[in-house]
């Protein structure tokens, strides 16, 4: 089992999030995260799903998203060379000792402090999985006092196609040979 | 020209070709019932909600269209649920409309107010919520679309009571389906079908497994001509029954836990198999680790998520049955597979149908006794059998021999209890020239018996066949096998089935003898109209062979101690 990392262009409607989240459910994927925002395309939603599961499961999380209606394009970018980030807002206890350690800390990691209480710091970080993890495991002993992480968003590299295209007619911009692309 | 959403409804559907509708009132659906009556519709009236999206079913595989329900908000609408999720595992094609209350209600817990897009958002493929009447036509043009297209399936627009009474400009072409998603038809790649020709032409041991899928797309013709070019015996799913006539030689019969012991052998020790429109479900593999072990796998199927769900398969060829079927053709070499097909045919004399000549004739009634002589009795005329859920639709599928494609109506997949009778009412205005049977259990019966009011009411005329062995048989059955013969809650009375037909105006016959079988046949197929006909069955009777759930499908369960034969039940 390995995660697989989706990105689904959706059409902007209401309950379209719960048809995708509830798909997984029923067909007994566990969703690790799902994030879901604006496309290039006004009335396009585009969402990222990461998912355990194997290389069948992904070929049929595929097929399946594809049969739902308001579901426009589906891509498993998982062995493809990708962008994938996470970003995260940390609270951290902080009073006037240990504040520039802290800032110090924000610096190595590329992350940024965006809010200073006289007893606590906000530092933002965008960044690998990995990378803000390590981020946490240097700041709590310091004392984390809260924590808000988006969950991974992403986007192949290079030139590819966009997903969210109307217009042209759908089967122009799918490959044919991927042989799933359409709703059933 | 200004309409109002309810009008609009109705134009629409009047548009897409609907004649005939099941359905209740309520207050929610109220300003759409108002609007019928000005257009061309026939509605039935139902019991049950149930059973007008059974009913709707029936419609729908009958005729091969889309089928019609509506109802009310709230209980109304959670009433269909069951004959949704029927529809969506068999691929029925089914519109559904549900009235819901006031747009400025929702999310208020008002009377009668249910989420039941929310509810039915897994059981359909795709369904609407409708707070305008400007968004009606297009909903209902679109729940047309995705109902019937690709793989079919329920479709289901609730519409608030606000958006069916106020007006708006009506406007069919601007109300054309626009789906931003939708994919023209699936086409395998050249390659793929390079790939399952070689493994069709080089196989000595082929077998084809049809199912649903070949009437769903049309396929009959095409699926006889690869059988016979490439001289390839044909195993059916329940739901494939009728896809290739019972009696054609290369025709051998229903797979799976109550199919033919033959069929099953045949697919066990096979060296190709070619699944046609079927879903390898459980209850026609068995064991996955043990299932065809030999086998190379070509699956020819409309959904891709279909594709190595349960059985990897070595080339898949996605896409409608009949257009792959053709393109397949001409790289089919025509077979000469005598040795195998001879070598099947040998095992046929171990077989299930044997039983059926072994059951004694002492004075009992044998369910599958009862199922061939109407079998006998109908064979020449164009019928239509609706079963329901249980022993009785198992010895349907061993005992009445299906020559054409939909005239077997049967719930496989969420195997619903309550189908048969109001399915059959369905299937009947769909094909009324057609003779319509549904046989049914006791208990299966007593679910949506409430239904024969309606058929009286409408002048719908169905048979009724129950086969009554005062059980909740196949349950029973596995009690019998699997657990000890404690009979927990299957025990089953019920009222005099004669006198209750007659107490809704309907013909009611009782047989409890082989004798009587046939005359009551006679008896109830003479009448114009609805008639039931309770066939009081041996109680413990079992459906045999039977592949154990879960167990290989080769470890079949044979009749345990054959019966002298008597010659005159061949």
């Amino acid at each position: 089992m390995t995660m697989h990392t989706f990105t689904v262009y959706v059409e902007d409607r209401p309950g379209v999030l719960n048809r995708v989240a509830s798909l997984f459910r029923r067909r007994n994927f566990n969703i690790t995260s799902l994030t879901v925002g604006h496309s290039e395309t006004v009335g396009v939603s585009r969402m990222t799903v990461v998912v355990g599961t194997d290389g069948g499961g992904a070929q049929r999380i595929e097929a399946h998203l594809y049969k739902l209606i308001d579901v426009i394009r589906v891509e498993d970018i998982t062995d493809r060379p990708a962008v994938m980030r996470d970003l995260a807002l940390i609270k951290v206890s902080a009073d006037r000792d240990n504040r520039p350690p802290l800032m110090q800390l924000a610096e190595v990691f590329g992350a940024r402090v965006v809010d200073v209480a006289p007893d606590s710091i906000v530092i933002e970080m965008a960044g690998s999985e990995a990378k803000i993890d390590g981020l946490i495991d240097v700041l709590r002993p310091y004392g984390v006092l809260e924590m808000v992480r988006t969950g991974r968003v992403a986007m192949a590299r290079g030139a590819g196609l966009g997903g969210s295209r109307r217009g042209a007619g759908p089967a122009a911009a799918i490959p044919e040979a991927e042989g799933v692309s359409y709703s059933v | 020209m200004k309409l109002t959403g309810a009008q609009i409804l109705w134009e629409c559907l009047v548009r897409e070709g609907v004649t005939d509708i099941f359905g209740y009132p309520g207050g929610a659906i109220l300003p759409a019932y108002d609007a019928m009556l000005d257009y061309p519709i026939r509605h039935v009236l139902v019991r049950h909600e149930q059973g007008a999206t059974h009913m709707a079913d029936g419609y729908a595989r009958a005729s091969g269209g889309v089928g019609v329900a509506i109802a009310t908000s709230g209980p109304g609408a959670t009433n269909m649920v069951t004959g949704i999720a029927t529809a969506m595992m068999d691929s029925s094609p089914i519109v559904c409309i549900t009235g819901q209350v006031g747009s400025r209600l929702i999310g208020s817990d008002a009377f009668q107010e249910i989420d039941i897009t929310g509810i039915t958002l897994p059981i359909t493929k795709h369904n609407y919520l409708v707070t305008r009447a400007d968004d009606v036509a297009k909903a209902v043009r679109e729940a047309f679309l995705i109902a019937k297209s690709g793989r079919p399936g329920p479709v289901l627009i609730d519409i608030t009571k606000d958006a069916q009474q106020s007006s708006c400009e009506f406007d069919w072409d601007a109300a054309a389906p626009s789906i931003a998603g939708w994919r023209a038809r699936p086409h395998a790649p050249d390659a793929s079908f390079a790939a399952a020709a070689a493994l069709l032409n080089e196989a000595k041991r082929p077998v084809i497994l049809a199912g649903h899928g070949v009437m769903i797309s049309g396929a009959m013709k095409e699926l006889r001509t690869l059988a016979e070019r490439a001289e390839i015996p044909v195993a059916m799913t329940l739901l494939g029954i009728g896809c290739l006539p019972a009696s054609h030689p290369l025709n051998f019969g229903m797979m799976g836990m109550h199919g033919e012991a033959w069929v099953n052998t045949a697919i066990q020790e096979a060296d190709l198999l070619i699944a046609a429109g079927m879903r390898f479900d459980d209850r026609v593999t068995g064991n996955l680790k043990t299932y065809a072990p030999n086998a190379k796998k070509i699956h020819i199927e409309i959904d891709p998520s279909e594709i190595n769900k349960n059985v990897p398969v070595d080339v898949a060829l996605v896409g409608d049955l009949l257009e792959v079927l053709t393109k397949l053709m001409p790289s089919v070499a025509p077979g000469n597979r005598g040795p195998w097909l001879e070598y099947l045919d040998g095992l046929k004399g171990d077989s299930a149908v044997r039983d059926i000549q072994t059951l004694p004739d002492d004075g009992h009634l044998y369910a599958a006794h009862v199922i061939n002589d109407l079998w006998r009795a109908t064979r020449d005329t164009d019928t239509i059998v609706v079963t329901d859920v249980g022993q009785h639709q198992m010895w349907e599928a061993q005992y009445y021999h299906h020559e054409a494609p939909r005239s077997l109506i049967t719930s496989g997949g969420l195997g619903t209890m309550g189908f048969a009778l109001p399915a059959a009412i369905g299937a009947k205005r769909a094909r009324p020239e057609a003779e319509v049977w549904a046989i049914v259990g006791d208990g299966g019966f007593q679910m949506t018996m409430c239904e024969l009011a309606t058929a009286v009411q409408d002048g719908i005329d169905v048979k009724v066949c129950i086969i009554n062995n005062g059980y909740l048989g196949m349950v029973r059955q596995w009690q019998e096998f699997f657990y000890e013969r404690r009979y927990a809650a299957t025990p089953l009375s019920g009222p005099d089935f004669v006198k209750l037909a007659e107490s809704f105006g309907v013909k009611g016959i009782g047989a409890s003898r082989r004798s009587e079988v046939l005359p009551a046949v006679a008896e109830a197929r003479a009448h114009a109209g609805p008639v039931v006909v309770d066939f009081r069955v041996e109680q413990e009777d079992t459906v045999y062979p039977m592949v154990p759930a879960g167990a290989d499908l080769h470890a079949m369960i044979r009749r345990p101690n054959p019966i002298a034969e008597t010659a005159a039940d061949v």
